[in-house]
């Protein structure tokens, strides 16, 4: 670690969330899934750091875990310096300003019968930074501005608009509070290839000019390489490997994060046709495993 | 004669809102035992232009406006349901995207494979059954005499797409057709599959339509690449002529737009902890799709294409062979991209 570091935005540490699928007469847990599985990491101010693996490997559920949106078995979430594991509800009021959240799928996340102008004014008002009326459409408008949006879109619904459009008013709305960190769960998953471009530059963009960090949820290696500062590899509800992405890419120390590198297809029918793949059943990382510093900041599970 | 002949098929939805002209004019020929890849966004008509072929849209509100598709010789637009179905399956098998809604959960796996050869007369169901097993075996599931007797839900999301593919293979088709078929996989899975099929299309010698948005997934797997907008074939040829010798404006801005995967790499040790200001952004193709109530009069991708020139606004190009490519690399252009960008550089 680097000593002159900032203080991190967001530390993880030991986060753990198992859900028990079984129960005997008794009401004891006989089957417990490690959805996660005691993970630790930090996000730097400004910083985006990716979250990659398959389905399965606890990369959304650790993203609800630091949203708060479920309740961790163990572990501590500090953000900001301050411990939110065990804030109440209405404690995480004003958490939430600081700490938003973009779906994967826009659609399901806005309110079909509200006009998009009042979804993104909402969190405005709710916090108090607006008393309604004038006041919150200028700032709707200019937040519109801001994501590529034209204004004068704001009185329509949701389904007027196209999935690249409607990430777009999510977009909006998460920055609305001028948010300190955003967890962007597959923002681009659901969206054609040439609108996938635009909403990266427009994270790209509104990172640089709000200063921003991102905790950026994704299975598309190609966009996290791009996009991310440092990327976190998930492997059964366990980080297997972690650090500045550049070099994780360059240098890929576990055999998943080796196998999964090599299996992402590379849109050049050349490399296609010269590529091996890296054979790997994925197994549950032994539990005494654990993660070490290979290189400078990047850490593997060995 | 070419296995699958397709020409000038439109399809059309009557839609209470309007008419949707979802395929305006699609020619190609397939051969045998060749892979096309077809790309295109939603809306570019590559996946309803083969449902349409196989009398897969729903009609009304769907209809087949125009054109013919003859396979194998046979003229397809104009057959009984019954005996397109009696074609789908032994025929020409289909890969659908999603094998969780495309699996029946009611039926064991074995069951759902033996259907088609059981329901075509090709075997007796002990005969089928064994098949299945043999299939199984083949597209890499394990123990397969246990897992022919089990039901969807007990095969992971990987396994279900397996057993999807075996199903599609069942009766040797000549013809596969694969709508997504690794969209909703795990990368790892996805290169399992993506060498199983290549493999198959070597031991079994069908041809295949593998119809995708993923550009990386198409260089892997098509011999020939078919790249679709607002309804039309943009451009079309051998998979390195239209990747490494590029010649429409779509085609082009769709492989510009992904990010480098030849990016420098950091040096390394690098710890990051600030915004990088200098980071480049990715070209993005500006404007939004076309309007499919209202298709454009011209070249539909005209209106964001930085190239196009003034008869592409209102002239729809035909499809010929491009000037100075290999032979059967075709474009649909007016505007020359590779004078253009020789001219912009």
């Amino acid at each position: 670690m680097n000593a002159i570091a900032p203080k991190p935005i967001l530390a993880v540490e030991g986060l753990t969330r198992h859900f028990d699928t079984a129960h005997n007469l008794w009401g004891r847990p006989t089957h417990t899934v490690k959805a996660v599985d005691g993970i630790s990491f930090t996000v730097a101010p400004g910083e985006t750091l990716g979250l990659v693996g398959e389905s399965g490997s606890g990369k959304s559920t650790t993203g609800r875990l630091v949203l708060r949106l479920e309740k961790p078995t163990a572990g501590r979430i500090v953000f900001e310096g301050e411990d939110i594991t065990g804030l109440k509800t209405h404690q995480l009021i004003k958490v939430r300003k600081k700490l938003q959240v973009v779906f994967q799928d826009p659609y399901s996340s806005l309110n079909p019968r509200m006009r998009v102008g009042e979804s993104v004014g909402e969190p405005l008002r709710v916090h108090g930074v607006v008393r309604g009326g004038a006041e919150q459409r200028d700032r709707v408008a200019e937040l519109f501005r801001r994501v590529g949006l034209d204004p004068r879109f704001m009185d329509r619904f949701p389904h007027q608009f196209s999935g690249g459009q409607r990430q777009r008013i999510g977009i909006a709305r998460a920055i609305a509070l001028g948010p300190k960190l955003i967890v962007a769960d597959e923002p681009i998953t659901a969206l054609d290839v040439s609108i996938q471009a635009q909403i990266i530059n427009l994270f790209l963009d509104l990172q640089e000019e709000m200063g921003m960090a991102y905790l950026f949820i994704a299975h598309d290696l190609g966009m996290v390489r791009y996009l991310c500062h440092r990327v976190a590899v998930m492997l059964r509800g366990r980080i297997v490997e972690m650090g500045p992405t550049a070099e994780v890419f360059a240098n890929p120390t576990h055999p998943y994060t080796r196998a999964l590198i090599s299996a992402a297809p590379i849109p050049d029918p050349d490399r296609e046709a010269a590529r091996r793949r890296l054979p790997y059943e994925p197994s549950p990382p032994p539990p005494e495993a654990e993660l070490r510093e290979v290189s400078a900041g990047h850490f593997a599970l060995v | 004669m070419a296995l699958l002949e397709v020409r000038d098929l439109t399809v059309r939805f009557d839609t209470g809102e309007g008419t949707v002209h979802a395929v305006n004019g699609v020619s190609y020929d397939l051969e045998a035992g060749e892979t096309l890849g077809v790309v295109g966004e939603s809306g570019s008509g590559k996946s309803v232009h083969v449902l349409a072929m196989l009398g897969l849209i729903p009609k009304p509100p769907g209809r087949i406006a125009g054109g013919s598709v003859r396979f194998d010789g046979r003229e397809l637009l104009t057959l009984s349901e019954r005996e397109l179905r009696k074609l789908r399956g032994r025929e020409i098998g289909i890969i659908f995207q999603d094998p969780m809604t495309s699996l029946n959960p009611v039926l064991t796996v074995g069951t759902q494979i033996t259907e088609a050869l059981v329901t075509h007369g090709l075997m007796s169901r002990r005969q089928a059954l064994e098949r299945a097993v043999a299939l199984l075996d083949l597209v890499g599931i394990p123990e397969p005499r246990k897992r022919v007797t089990q039901y969807p839900h007990q095969f992971s999301g990987g396994m279900r797409q397996r057993a999807m593919i075996a199903i599609g293979i069942a009766c040797e088709p000549k013809l596969l057709i694969a709508d997504e078929p690794t969209t909703a996989l795990d990368v790892t899975v996805q290169g399992q599959v993506l060498d199983l099929m290549r493999d198959l299309k070597k031991k079994l010698g069908m041809a295949m339509i593998w119809i995708t948005h993923d550009m990386g997934v198409v260089a892997g797997i098509a011999d020939t690449v078919q790249v679709m907008y607002g309804g039309r074939v943009q451009e079309r040829g051998p998979v390195r002529a239209v990747f490494n010798d590029t010649r429409s404006a779509y085609t082009w801005g769709l492989l510009r737009s992904l990010p480098d995967h030849e990016m420098p790499i950091a040096a390394e040790g690098e710890r990051v902890a600030v915004v990088a200001t200098e980071r480049q952004r990715l070209y993005q193709i500006p404007g939004q799709p076309p309007d499919l109530f209202q298709p454009p009069v011209g070249d539909p991708f005209a209106p964001r294409n930085p190239f196009a020139t003034k008869r592409c606004l209102t002239e729809v190009p035909p499809l010929v062979q491009a000037p100075g490519a290999v032979p059967g690399h075709l474009v649909a252009a007016w505007y020359d991209l590779r004078a253009q960008r020789e001219k912009a550089a």
